[in-house]
Formats: structure tokens, C-alpha cells, sequence
């Protein structure tokens, strides 16, 4: 296994890259996008609720290949063309951001309601209060959950193999074909994945026990 | 586009072939996962010196792999030790491989959240350490674990679609069939496909909304 | 509590080194031939997506091709007329590694013969000659190998000689490798590419059923398609080399070859 290894490196360290670069642009914007969604959820706009709500149900109740193909071959017959990288990572993003306004929203739900009405009743607005009060503590309160999604989002980033996205899986699967010895290819790239979610995965334990909300 | 050709009574019928081996794979994954991920997350919260520990660390690693990562690896590499499955064996296999680590951090969750004072109750009055598990503190997990149960179905439903990796026929497979012949038909095929998984997962997280809030006689 | 952590997962890294040394050598130990007898059945694997080799005909249910007919004549010569002729769906990427892992007796999916190919598997002999082509929308500048360079992507199918040849011979071009001939061509038709390039048979199926696209360049290769079959069966190999000339000779091979390509005869094999 060491000598497959030391010969296919440069293709495993490629897909390596690829990997954790669409992984943390997918978690940027899906962390942006994830938010706004989980607020929108609460606004007292009932249209921007509802239309939030439907976005958040949307996404989290169809596969993510679905969404990520959508990108790479329905939108390109219609002129607006992505490579798998491109069509794999704002599938990611897209399909991330839906669990990510779950987590947040009830997230915010768990800071007790006193919070914003002491907030607004000190004379903060709504989203004064929404920044300065409930949102810092909802926000450690969703850490470990989002956490958890971080880690789906890397073992999800898997996806860009079926779209040629230049990935980990992506170039163990050229090497697995290559060379045949499908088993170690795969049990080489399985150790890149756990180096990435393993850690994580203990860390987010940790914290949770940390922080965890005396009640 | 064309809907009407896209959505002929052959095509549909192939879509629904798709569809059956969809709900076969999920339904027949998700009970060997119940079970096996129910004991292991069980055998985990037992404690068992030595074995508790190897079992959790194989549980984390299954569940910090990619599932597809896994459904490559039953598929083409457990043949080259000796073990092979078809394909719908395969998926059945690493599906079930993956869901039961899931569940099994979700079962292990769910013990530990029953208070302690019900396992010590249970076994001063004489029960042994099974029997206190099984009539006492088991149902009181159950209960709390149902969302997240539900919540795995619906994304194992979901993952299936993966499988088209290793050319299982069901509904993402057939859908891709089908407007692979014919490039009117790929919108259609997409808005068949997104609105069964649609309407499969959302009636699912429907029934875990309602198991929630429905009142248990204890 | 890591220690302990750290001590349990090396005795899982040293369990799964020790798995992968015990490679089944059982595979190749099995004699096809008499396997094959026994259960009256021989498993094919076979494309579900190349037109006029192997396609999934969507009515039926069912895989229809050249190589699927082919393959059920030798079933017939080599097992009887009741032997039974099981199709598996591979791709140019799949197809090997399931034939050494047992989970299919025989190849016969447009594979083309090839050295490097094999070290690995054995051929039969010749039964259809191809050449490797490129399929552009209709008006594209590229009009043939040359015109491929570095502002050029080329998709080619994991796993096939095509993706193999097109880098040697334009070793400047971008080169993306979907998973099968289906996803190649929608990407082609997405834009994802300006060229798709694999054997001019499977092309001239796609360019039949979408007018918008011509082969250009005529072939830049020689393909012969050979049945691929695990190494160690010299038995089996022999049956369906025997069966092939049979075929031959009592004129099964023309029919089916007529049934498929009754206009061109640059694939047959005299």
C-alpha cells in the first residue's frame, strides 16, 4: 500500500486540495446563506417567512446529486455553463445551507425569549438586539451542531467524483482504475477523509461537554 | 422541453421500476440498521470494558467516511478479499454499513439521556441489567430519539440516489436513462425526480412532527 | 482516555493492512467453464448506454446491442440452446475490476484490445474493428486531432482506451473523464467540452439520434474489440474462441452483424 501510495501522491494531494477548497467556500456561503434563512424564518414578514420556510423544506428533502447535476447539466443546456467543480460546490453550498437555517434557527430559539424582549425594551432595535445580544449566544449554542454539518459537508463534498470535480474521490477512483487494486486505492483515500472529519468529529465532542447548557 | 414524450406510459412505468428498487433498498437498509446500530449503540452505552471502546472507535470511523466512498468500497474492493455482493446487495450492504454507525451514535445519545436514578431503580428492585434496559430505560430513550431516527430515514431515502455509482437501477438511474436518449426530456426527468424524493422525504419529516407531539401513556 | 483511543484504533489500522494482504486467490482458482456449466448460466458484463452495442431499451426493459447478441450466440454454442445469458451493467471504468473480482464471467462491452490491457485479462479473438474518432457539435472549428490544443477540452469515459490515446495524441489538451458514454455526451451537449472522443462506432450510434453532431477527423487509431476474460481460464477462453469461429462459419456472425450494420462493413471481422 505505501509504494501505491508513494507512486499516485501527487494525484492524491491534488484531489486532497480540491477537496477542502470546495469544502470551506461551500461552508462560507452556506453559513451566510444558511443564516440569513434561519432569520428570515423568524422575521414578522409573513411572505419572507413563508418563502424561507420553503426554501429551508426545499433543499432538505431532495438528494444532493439532484441539485449539484441540476448545475452541471440542465443549467448548461440553457446557457449558463459549470464545471464540476463549480456545479459540485454551489450544489454543496446550496444543499448545506438548508441544514445550516435549521441549526441556526433553533438556535436562536433556545436563547430564551427574555433576552430580546430585555433587549427591545432597553430601547434596542430589533436587529440591534438580534446582533448584540441573541445571536452571540445562539451562536455558541449551535457551535457543536454546526460543527456536525461542517463534517457532513466534507464527507458530502465526495458528490464532485460523479462530475469530474477533480476531488479526493475523483482522482481514487482514476488511481483505483489505473492500477486495479481498487482496495488500497480506496483505503487510502478513506485515511485522507477520517484526517480531515476524524479531528473534527473529537473536537465537536469536546466542546459539546464543554459547553453544554446547565439545566 | 417535452413533457408530454418525457412522461409517456413506458417512461413512467420505467421511472417507477426506478422508484421500487428506491424504496426497497431504503425500507430493507433501514431495518438491518435499526437493528444492528440499535445494539451496537446499546453495547456502546453498556460500557464493556475494551470492547465498548474498539466498537465506538469503528462506529466513528464509519461514520466520519464519505457513504459513497463506502458504497465504491463494497462494491469493487470487498471482492478482492473474497467477499462480493451484487449490485443491489452492495448498496443494501454499505448503506445499511453506514445508517447503522448513525444510528448507533443516536441510539447511545438517546440512553444517556434517560436519567440515571431509572437504571438504578431498575436494578435495586431486582431486575437484571437486560431486563431493566428493555422494560425501563429503553422505551424512555426510544422516545426521545424519534426525530432523529425519522431524520435518518429521510436523508437514507436521499443517499440512495448515490448508488447510481455502481449502476443500481433505481429512480436517479432510470431518470438519467431516460434523458440520456433524449435531451428533451431532462428538464421533465428533474422534475420527476425532485418531486418523488420531494414528496417521499417531506411526508417522512411530516410523520417525525407528528410522532413528536403525540402524548405517551406512561 | 486518548491513549486508549490511540491503542484501539491501531489495532484496527493492523487488522485492515492484515485483510488487504489476504487477497482471494479463490477467483481465479474456479474454472468458469465448469462453473458456468453447472449453473447453466454465464454473466456477461455489457454497456447499458452505447447505442448499437449495448443500450437499455426502455420499453422492454431490456439491454440490446450487437455485443449482447453476440454474446447470447456464444451462450448458445457454448452452453445449448437453454443456457442462459445474464447481463450486468458495466462502464469502461467498471468493467475490469469486476471481472478479476468474480462478479462477472466475460467482458463484452466495445473493449478494445490492448497490451497494457492485457497483463490483466486475456482477449478473445477479434469480433468487431473499431477506430477511435471525435464528436463535435456541427460548425465547431475542431476538425480533427490537430486542432486540439491547450484552449481545447476533450471528454473521454473513465477507464477506456480513448481517454489513453487522445492524451498522447494531443498531449496539450484538457482532458475531463466522466463515468460513462452517456454522461460524456450530456456534458458535451452542456458545454462542458468542445470535443468528445471514444471509438467511431459507439460516436456514429450518438451522432444517429442527434443531428446536431458529426464525427469529424475519421480515426486516429486502431480499436479491435475483443471479449476480455480473467486470467487462468484458458478453458473458457478456448470455448468462446471456439464458439466465435463457429459463428463464423455457419454464418451466424454475418447476421448479426448485418442486423445492427446493414450499411457499413468497415467493422467486420472476415
Amino acid at each position: 500500500m505505501i509504494e501505491l501510495f508513494q507512486a499516485n501522491a501527487d494525484l492524491f494531494f491534488e484531489g486532497f486540495k480540491y477537496t477542502i477548497l470546495s469544502s470551506v467556500l461551500a461552508l462560507i456561503f452556506s453559513l451566510i446563506i444558511g443564516t440569513l434563512m434561519a432569520i428570515f424564518q423568524l422575521s414578522e414578514n409573513k411572505i419572507i417567512r413563508n418563502l424561507a420556510k420553503a426554501y429551508v423544506e426545499f433543499f432538505r428533502n431532495i438528494p444532493l446529486l439532484i441539485i449539484v447535476m441540476f448545475f452541471y447539466v440542465v443549467l448548461p443546456l440553457y446557457g449558463m455553463p459549470f464545471d464540476g467543480f463549480q456545479a459540485g460546490t454551489i450544489g454543496l453550498t446550496i444543499y448545506t445551507s438548508a441544514f445550516i437555517a435549521e441549526t441556526v434557527r433553533s438556535g436562536i430559539q433556545t436563547v430564551p425569549k427574555g433576552q430580546m424582549e430585555a433587549g427591545l425594551s432597553s430601547g434596542f432595535t430589533y436587529s440591534e438586539t438580534m446582533r448584540y445580544i441573541v445571536l452571540p449566544q445562539a451562536f455558541k449554542i449551535v457551535i457543536p451542531p454546526l460543527g456536525g454539518q461542517f463534517i457532513n459537508l466534507i464527507k458530502n463534498s465526495s458528490i464532485l467524483a460523479m462530475v469530474a470535480g477533480l476531488d479526493l474521490m475523483y482522482q481514487g477512483d482514476l488511481v483505483a482504475n489505473a492500477t486495479f487494486i481498487t482496495f488500497e486505492t480506496y483505503i487510502i483515500v478513506g485515511i485522507f477523509y477520517l484526517i480531515l472529519t476524524l479531528p473534527l468529529s473529537y473536537l465537536m465532542a469536546y466542546l459539546e461537554k464543554r459547553w453544554a447548557v446547565r439545566g | 422541453m417535452d413533457f408530454i414524450g418525457a412522461f409517456s406510459f413506458v417512461n413512467l412505468r420505467f421511472l417507477l421500476d426506478g422508484l421500487q428498487i428506491t424504496v426497497a433498498v431504503s425500507v430493507l437498509s433501514i431495518v438491518f440498521s435499526f437493528l444492528i446500530g440499535g445494539l451496537m449503540g446499546t453495547l456502546r452505552f453498556a460500557n464493556i470494558p475494551f470492547f465498548s471502546r474498539v466498537l465506538g472507535v469503528f462506529v466513528d470511523i464509519i461514520r466520519n467516511l464519505p457513504l459513497l466512498l463506502i458504497i465504491f468500497f463494497t462494491y469493487f474492493a470487498l471482492p478482492q478479499i473474497g467477499i462480493r455482493f451484487n449490485i443491489f446487495w452492495s448498496a443494501v450492504v454499505a448503506l445499511t454499513i453506514f445508517e447503522s454507525a448513525m444510528l448507533s451514535e443516536i441510539f447511545r445519545a438517546g440512553l444517556n439521556a434517560v436519567p440515571k436514578g431509572q437504571m438504578e431503580a431498575g436494578l435495586s428492585t431486582g431486575l437484571t441489567y437486560v431486563e431493566t434496559m428493555r422494560t425501563i430505560v429503553l422505551p424512555q430513550a426510544f422516545r426521545s430519539m424519534i426525530p432523529a431516527i425519522v431524520s435518518q430515514l429521510i436523508s437514507l431515502v436521499k443517499d440512495t440516489s448515490l448508488a447510481v455509482i455502481i449502476s443500481l437501477p433505481e429512480l436517479t438511474h432510470h431518470a438519467r436513462i431516460i434523458y440520456g436518449q433524449n435531451t428533451n426530456y431532462v428538464i421533465p426527468m428533474f422534475v420527476a425526480m425532485t418531486l418523488s424524493y420531494f414528496a417521499i422525504c417531506y411526508v417522512l419529516s411530516l410523520l417525525s412532527k407528528y410522532l413528536e407531539t403525540r402524548k405517551y401513556n406512561y | 482516555m486518548i491513549k486508549k483511543t490511540f491503542f484501539s484504533l491501531l489495532v484496527l489500522v493492523a487488522a485492515v493492512f492484515s485483510l488487504s494482504g489476504c487477497k482471494s486467490g479463490n477467483v481465479a482458482d474456479l474454472d468458469i467453464l465448469e462453473t458456468s456449466k453447472e449453473s447453466n448460466e454465464i454473466i456477461w458484463g455489457v454497456k447499458n448506454d452505447t447505442r448499437l452495442f449495448g443500450l437499455m431499451d426502455i420499453p422492454s426493459r431490456e439491454v440490446k446491442g450487437f455485443d449482447i447478441d453476440i454474446a447470447k450466440a456464444i451462450t448458445d454454442k457454448v452452453l445449448g440452446r437453454d443456457g442462459r445469458a445474464t447481463f450486468v451493467e458495466v462502464t469502461s471504468k467498471t468493467r475490469i475490476p469486476l471481472l478479476k473480482n468474480g462478479n462477472i464471467d466475460a467482458i463484452i462491452a466495445t473493449m478494445t484490445i490492448s497490451e497494457e490491457r492485457k497483463k490483466q485479462v486475456d482477449f478473445s479473438d477479434v469480433y468487431f474493428d473499431a477506430g477511435q474518432s471525435l464528436l463535435v457539435k456541427k460548425g465547431s472549428s475542431i476538425t480533427g486531432v490537430d486542432s486540439l490544443d491547450e484552449t481545447t477540452t476533450v471528454l473521454a469515459v473513465k477507464g477506456s482506451t480513448s481517454a489513453v490515446n487522445i492524451r498522447k495524441a494531443s498531449p496539450n489538451a484538457n482532458i475531463l473523464e466522466l463515468e460513462n458514454y452517456a454522461e460524456a455526451f450530456t456534458a458535451l451537449q452542456a458545454g462542458q467540452g468542445d470535443a468528445m472522443t471514444t471509438d467511431n462506432a459507439i460516436l456514429l450510434g450518438m451522432a444517429s439520434e442527434n443531428p446536431d453532431y458529426e464525427l469529424v477527423g475519421g480515426t486516429f487509431t486502431e480499436e479491435p474489440y475483443g471479449i476480455a476474460i480473467n486470467k487462468g481460464q484458458e478453458n473458457f477462453l478456448q470455448a468462446v474462441n471456439d464458439a466465435l469461429k463457429e459463428m463464423h462459419e455457419d454464418g451466424t456472425y454475418d447476421e448479426i452483424y448485418e442486423k445492427w450494420f446493414p450499411n457499413d462493413d468497415t467493422g467486420k471481422v472476415k
